[in-house]
């Protein structure tokens, strides 16, 4: 075909590049046209640069208490000296309300002094990207809790195990529900058999019955890190049983086709023809299914510490901080208290964007 | 038909059984149990515990407690709560009402409002009208029913209109038969709403989609060919075969309805099923825990035969399987 093109004086055709594309690139292109992911991935990409930089980011430690400022609601900005000035706020007395003295600021500064952190988990810092570096004037973007707590500083810092807990999850269910689910499609018979029964077993529970249920065979006070590996466990345990079934029965009809065959005939394995050539083609699927079920890990963590019986104080993560605003009273007079739970709406939100569009980018039968 | 239905049941035998004895294996693993609390209090001697435990066999393996309870409750007997002092089925017959209820009014209502708006939403596609439902679906379905609950609370507080959580008001037991019924409605309000909200969206995005592949059909092709007006191909051709799809969807969106109903009843202080597991988990009483779950997955797996006589009935095909 090249030599034909080449011939000089007569170019038979041109060649187009959009033949040498691969799977993959094509799989790209049509995702960059669906800007509904675009603004999902990018959402994602922002959320998850924020929990790796949480502790540069955040203006306190998550578990600074200032006793003087309970439900302290959010800090407002002036304009003065020539840029963004903090206000000092005085209590009210007898109440947990602030308000700010007039005339009385202090203007925020970049990069300053605060409590110690380490930045990316290893570097010792104590440098924070804003505040005032004095304690009189302290920034309350969202407020504080009722202990005092800056609830910024505890969104970012508890982001890390929120955000954090659904990509571990979504691996290690999905690695045990592709393999299950290939095994059992491929060998079929008793094996495949047990192996389904299972898993209708364990879909037919109400999903919230059995967490709850597996979470009490385990001590109810455990350290957050503890909690955190138990939480990705419970919640893998209950989710692999669905991909594994959806995966089994691509593996139904995979193990009939052709490339099978040759692959066996060339004497693969049968785990090398499984690795190598069946779980591929079932990649499009997982991606997507992946992407749509990190919210459930999400959402599983909140409820969890929610219920008290998932993340600890003084521990931050958006479901211990969520259980503040249990308190109805709490939740009338500060409703900052909810921030957590805007900020796992717009975490499952930019999941469902980035999963949906995935779908349509790997749905290659509706016109590219 | 009748045969489809046996074997349906039939069906619905090992899985019942295998779902209380994972759960019972699960109990009988737990650290502790409802004893070790009062075995804390002098005033109760040694002795006295060995007995309770030994008239409860909990002093004997897992699998002989199972062979006990198993035989109580194919004879509907679940055991006595411990820390209710009460058999578990008078206790689990109420909240399992109660979780039915409060899951089947917002079946109705997710169905009601889900299906004419993914019908509108298809009929309406790629308008300003179509986008809107768009969106409202995705923001449905990322809402997380804890926060969706937290912010009806908040709105009943403020605003007073709706009671503040539970299922009946403190003077129920003396209020006339009347007033008794447009307690428990008002008090139903809100939960519907919230558990309603999270189901809707999906609905309503397979609604549409289902209708528009079906728009795709030839049948569709032929009947406007023949000259029928658009409402009646919409309606009478296209819409009855779009339905059927959802009749699965109808069975898989059962087992979230339940989690979310347990969600929404330990928020909202619902007194159903969900609340029950909680405090009987928290009390150790591992008898109702597991007639709770074992309860739970009856709802479930009865809504599922439900959903399956419906495929069945409107689809003759899988009733020959």
């Amino acid at each position: 075909m090249d030599e034909l093109s080449t011939i000089p004086g007569k170019v038979l055709f041109q060649p187009q590049l959009e033949e040498h594309a691969g799977p993959w690139r094509l799989f790209w292109r049509r995702l960059k046209r669906r800007r509904i992911a675009m603004i999902g991935g990018i959402l994602l990409i922002v959320l998850y640069t924020f929990a790796l930089l949480a502790g540069f980011l955040a203006p306190y430690s998550y578990e600074r208490q200032d006793r003087e400022r309970f439900f302290h609601r959010p800090t407002g900005f002036r304009f003065a000296h020539g840029w963004l000035a903090v206000p000092r706020y005085e209590q009210v007395t007898g109440q947990f309300q602030y308000r700010p003295v007039p005339g009385d600021t202090k203007p925020l500064r970049l990069f300053v002094r605060s409590d110690a952190y380490r930045f990316l988990g290893f570097i010792p810092s104590t440098i924070h990207l804003f505040g005032t570096g004095d304690a009189r004037y302290p920034v309350y973007l969202c407020g504080t809790d009722q202990f005092g707590r800056d609830i910024l500083s505890r969104l970012l810092y508890g982001s890390q195990i929120s955000l954090s807990i659904g990509l571990v999850g979504i691996l290690l269910s999905f690695s045990i529900g592709m393999t299950v689910g290939a095994l059992a499609g491929y060998y079929g018979g008793r094996v495949d058999n047990v192996i389904m029964r299972l898993c209708e077993l364990i879909m037919s529970i109400p999903g919230l019955y059995l967490i709850m249920s597996l979470r009490a065979t385990f001590p109810p006070k455990l350290s957050s890190t503890q909690v955190y590996l138990l939480i990705i466990l419970i919640l893998s345990f209950i989710r692999w049983a669905g991909a594994a079934r959806v995966i089994r029965g691509m593996t139904l009809s995979l193990r009939e086709r052709q490339f099978i065959l040759a692959a066996r005939a060339l004497g693969q394995t049968t785990w090398q023809t499984i690795v190598r050539h069946l779980l591929p083609n079932t990649f499009s699927y997982a991606i997507v299914a992946a992407t749509l079920s990190v919210p459930y890990y999400i959402l599983g963590e909140v409820v969890l510490s929610f219920l008290n019986v998932g993340i600890q104080e003084p521990d931050a993560s958006w479901g211990i901080m969520l259980n503040a605003a249990q308190n109805t009273e709490y939740l009338r007079s500060y409703p900052w208290l909810l921030a957590p739970g805007v900020a796992i709406f717009i975490t499952v939100l930019a999941f469902n964007f980035l999963g949906d569009g995935l779908r349509d980018a790997v749905d290659t039968k509706t016109a590219a | 038909m009748w045969a489809f239905i046996a074997k349906r049941l039939f069906h619905l035998i090992p899985i019942l059984l295998g779902v209380s004895l994972l759960t019972f294996l699960l109990m009988s693993l737990t650290p502790g149990d409802y004893y070790t609390v009062l075995s804390q209090n002098p005033q109760v001697s040694p002795e006295k515990l060995a007995e309770m435990r030994a008239k409860r066999h909990l002093d004997r393996p897992w699998y002989v407690q199972y062979y006990y309870w198993l035989v109580h409750a194919v004879q509907g007997d679940f055991g006595e709560s411990i820390a209710y002092k009460i058999p578990a089925s008078q206790l689990i017959t109420a909240r399992m009402w109660n979780t039915f209820i409060l899951s089947f009014c917002a079946t109705v209502l997710a169905w009601g409002v889900a299906v004419p708006l993914g019908i509108w939403a298809a009929v309406q596609k790629d308008t300003w009208i179509d986008r809107l439902c768009a969106l409202v679906a995705f923001l449905g379905l990322s809402i997380p029913e804890v926060l969706l609950a937290l912010l009806a609370l908040m709105f009943a507080y403020a605003t007073g209109w709706f009671p503040v959580g539970g299922s009946q008001s403190a003077i129920y037991d003396i209020m006339s038969a009347g007033e008794k019924l447009w307690d428990r409605l008002h008090h139903l309000v809100l939960p519907t709403i919230v558990l309603a909200a999270s189901e809707l969206a999906g609905i309503m995005r397979q609604m549409r989609s289902n209708l528009l592949d079906t728009l795709r059909a030839e049948f569709v092709t032929t009947a406007r060919a023949k000259g029928l007006s658009e409402g009646r191909v919409v309606y009478k051709h296209a819409l009855r075969n779009a339905i059927n799809p959802l009749l699965t969807i109808f069975g898989y969106s059962l087992a979230g309805l339940l989690s979310g109903a347990f969600i929404v009843e330990n928020i909202m202080a619902w007194p159903g099923l969900g609340r029950l597991t909680m405090e009987a988990l928290f009390a150790k009483d591992y008898e109702l825990v597991v007639a709770s779950v074992v309860m739970a997955t009856a709802l479930l797996v009865a809504g599922n035969f439900v959903a399956d006589l419906l495929l069945a009935w409107s689809d003759p095909r899988i009733r020959l399987r």
